[in-house]
């Protein structure tokens, strides 16, 4: 009995010892808490390589280039959640851009340019979704087909023009600030909008049907979760928020050509991935892909600051998108050997 | 009757005579389409995509995905031609195996990162798609290699004229006729159709995952160098952006042959005559006056029916044999 005691409080004592040290461990290989500390880094490097990188007006300024990116990533979070994938996106900015383009060359005015492009990214999502989900055929297949459909409509009618006639006042959503701040309004719109899907993922049962879904499709299908109705909605919502983008984007750049945010899509999948969403579904949050997306933004800007070329980034993009999936596999087997060996002594 | 019916239900006899009333209905409006010139100039056309979709259906028939093709086309096209360039004396068979190898080194990384690094084909080829088209502007820093620049002999490599049939085509048939017995009746093809239907069943008969994705990725990567060495000879030029785009083309060509998106099912002989399916349509859209930026458009047009039509055909299918079965 007594031996039992000391035995007890022996290994509570070892295990408090273990306790911090594993408590260092985990936070630094918990993924997000490994991009805080690469961000962190990063911004320590850049700082002291440039006297640019570390400036409030920089760093404000510097959101516009990657905000549209992060919208994107947004409700592509959803979509990975739950086992899905789309390659379209940056198809269906093309289409909505397009076809606020042609809104606004018959005259119509800034509200109903945007109702429109919001509309059609919503309506592309929803074909997405039908030959998905109602036909059954898989994600990837679907929505790399619709991304030529997308484009090709936009590229059939624009051939090599442009439209580059917009209302007065639709630029500011793109470029404008908010009133007295150096605050750009794409940023505090992102922001609010994240606040929005976090809670969704978090706090509502939707959020826990996505796990649950992404997890095992049967099992959830088998504890009364409409994996269908879900998964379609994803897709609408991902349309839709492309179309938000396209919004942002044409108001930003002010023209739309058929080549419009060509290879975003990858982006934004780089975005979720590397936030540490599985992209066999069913794992991660929405820390990780906010900090992913100021990591990957922040990066860009800082490799534009010390002049690095185009080419390099999207080099460093797919090695990111490569890395974010396999570090997680090599950590696992490094834990399990750690694991093992820890066994093999005691 | 009823063996007419039989042969309706294959689905190249199918795809052969869709091809056969396209044509004709092209012919009725441009008189000398299907002509023994113009057809041989399709073939020609439609050469290089027969041979990379053959690698891309390896790829899909496992139930995976290569979005990198057109990458590592432009990458190795790309490093083919400077060596020409810079090396006028190396002769041209020399700079085609460097092709294929370099195809064959950049297919085999994709091969490694899926099989040991168990990164999903999607993403992995999505990575790479964009590193190596990204490393192909390193390496030509930005420029082309253009007609002047390449030896006469390198751009001659797909034409020459044996039989009638050009050089491009010659290794297309060979290349086809290589795979189609690969596929059929050697051990590691079988292998890949296994993993294809159930990989669960397969590995307990003893098939290696890993072995079967370094295979497929493999064979892709070096079709694709066979196909940069051939396409930058053909059109004497290697430009940064070679065939961009190109690996819809070639999940195209499968999807009309009948190759099952998910995998496991499919054969080359359906994939070629997708691969002429869209040849035909490609050379008959300036003829029917269309402009070529349609081309895109058209294209997710046909991929997003064939792919309706071969999920309600194999859903039409499944409920015969419910009600068989019920009987």
């Amino acid at each position: 009995m007594e031996t039992n005691k000391t035995l007890a409080n022996e290994s509570r004592l070892v295990d408090e010892n273990k306790g911090l040290k594993n408590k260092i461990i985990t936070l630094v290989t918990r993924w997000e808490g490994m991009l805080a500390l690469i961000l962190i880094g990063m911004v320590i490097v850049f700082s002291n390589i440039t006297p640019y990188f570390l400036d409030y007006f920089n760093l404000m300024n510097a959101t516009f280039t990657f905000m549209e990116k992060a919208i994107l990533a947004l409700p592509m979070i959803f979509v990975i959640l739950s086992g899905d994938i789309d390659i379209s996106v940056a198809a269906i900015i093309a289409l909505s851009s397009f076809a606020m383009g042609f809104g606004s060359s018959m005259g119509l005015g800034t509200g109903e340019i945007i109702i429109i492009g919001v509309i059609v990214g919503g309506l592309a999502g929803a074909f997405n979704g039908l030959f998905i989900i109602k036909f059954g055929i898989p994600p990837i297949a679907v929505t790399l087909a619709s991304l030529s459909l997308f484009r090709g409509i936009s590229q059939a009618i624009l051939e090599d023009q442009a439209f580059t006639k917009y209302p007065e006042g639709f630029s500011y959503f793109g470029q404008g600030y908010i009133k007295g701040t150096l605050i750009p309004f794409e940023l505090v719109f992102f922001l609010i909008l994240a606040a929005g899907f976090a809670y969704v993922l978090h706090k509502t049962s939707y959020g826990r049907k996505l796990y649950a879904i992404g997890n095992s499709p049967t099992a959830a299908r088998f504890s009364g979760v409409q994996v269908d109705r879900i998964r379609f909605t994803n897709f609408v919502l991902n349309g839709l928020f492309a179309g938000v983008v396209a919004v942002l984007l044409t108001s930003r750049i002010g023209s739309t050509r058929p080549n419009i945010a060509q290879g975003w899509e990858l982006e934004a999948i780089t975005l979720v991935v590397l936030g540490g969403v599985s992209i066999t579904g069913g794992k991660g949050n929405i820390v990780g892909v906010l900090l992913s997306i100021f990591l990957i933004g922040y990066l860009k800007f800082g490799m534009g600051l010390i002049n690095m070329s185009a080419k390099v980034m999207i080099i460093t993009t797919g090695f990111l998108l490569i890395l974010a999936v396999l570090l997680p596999v090599i950590m696992d087997s490094v834990k399990k050997a750690n694991k093992l060996r820890y066994q093999r002594r005691s | 009757m009823n063996s007419i019916k039989e042969l309706l239900k294959k689905r190249e006899i199918t795809l052969i005579l869709l091809v056969i009333v396209l044509a004709v209905a092209v012919n009725m409006r441009a008189p000398g389409f299907v002509g023994g010139e113009n057809i041989n100039r399709i073939v020609n056309d439609t050469s290089i995509l027969i041979m990379v979709a053959i690698g891309q259906f390896f790829v899909i028939l496992t139930g995976g995905i290569d979005l990198s093709v057109g990458s590592i086309i432009a990458f190795s096209g790309m490093s083919a031609s400077m060596i020409n360039q810079y090396n006028p004396s190396m002769p041209v068979f020399y700079v085609l195996t460097i092709g294929i190898i370099v195809g064959l080194v950049l297919g085999a990384i994709n091969g490694l990162l899926v099989a040991y690094g168990k990164v999903p084909p999607i993403i992995a080829t999505l990575g790479t798609m964009s590193i190596y088209r990204g490393f192909t502007f390193v390496l030509s820093k930005g420029q082309w290699v253009t007609a002047h620049e390449m030896t006469e002999s390198y751009m001659n490599l797909p034409k020459g004229n044996f039989l009638g049939m050009s050089n491009l085509i010659w290794s297309a048939l060979l290349i086809s006729a290589l795979m189609i017995y690969f596929s059929r009746y050697t051990r590691s093809g079988r292998e890949i159709y296994a993993i294809g239907g159930n990989k669960t069943a397969a590995r307990f008969v003893g098939v290696s995952e890993k072995k079967v994705n370094m295979i497929i990725f493999s064979i892709s990567g070096a079709l694709c160098g066979i196909a940069g060495v051939m396409w930058t000879s053909r059109y004497a030029a290697a430009v940064n952006e070679t065939a961009a785009g190109f690996e819809l083309m070639t999940v195209a060509a499968c999807v009309l042959g009948g190759v099952n998106i998910a995998g496991g099912a499919g054969a080359i002989p359906g994939v070629i005559v997708g691969a002429l399916f869209l040849g035909i349509i490609n050379n008959a859209l300036p003829v029917v006056n269309f402009s070529p930026f349609y081309q895109m458009l058209i294209q997710g047009v046909i991929v997003l029916s064939a792919m309706f039509i071969n999920t309600m055909m194999d859903k039409r299918k499944e409920r015969q044999l419910l009600n068989r079965r019920s009987l």
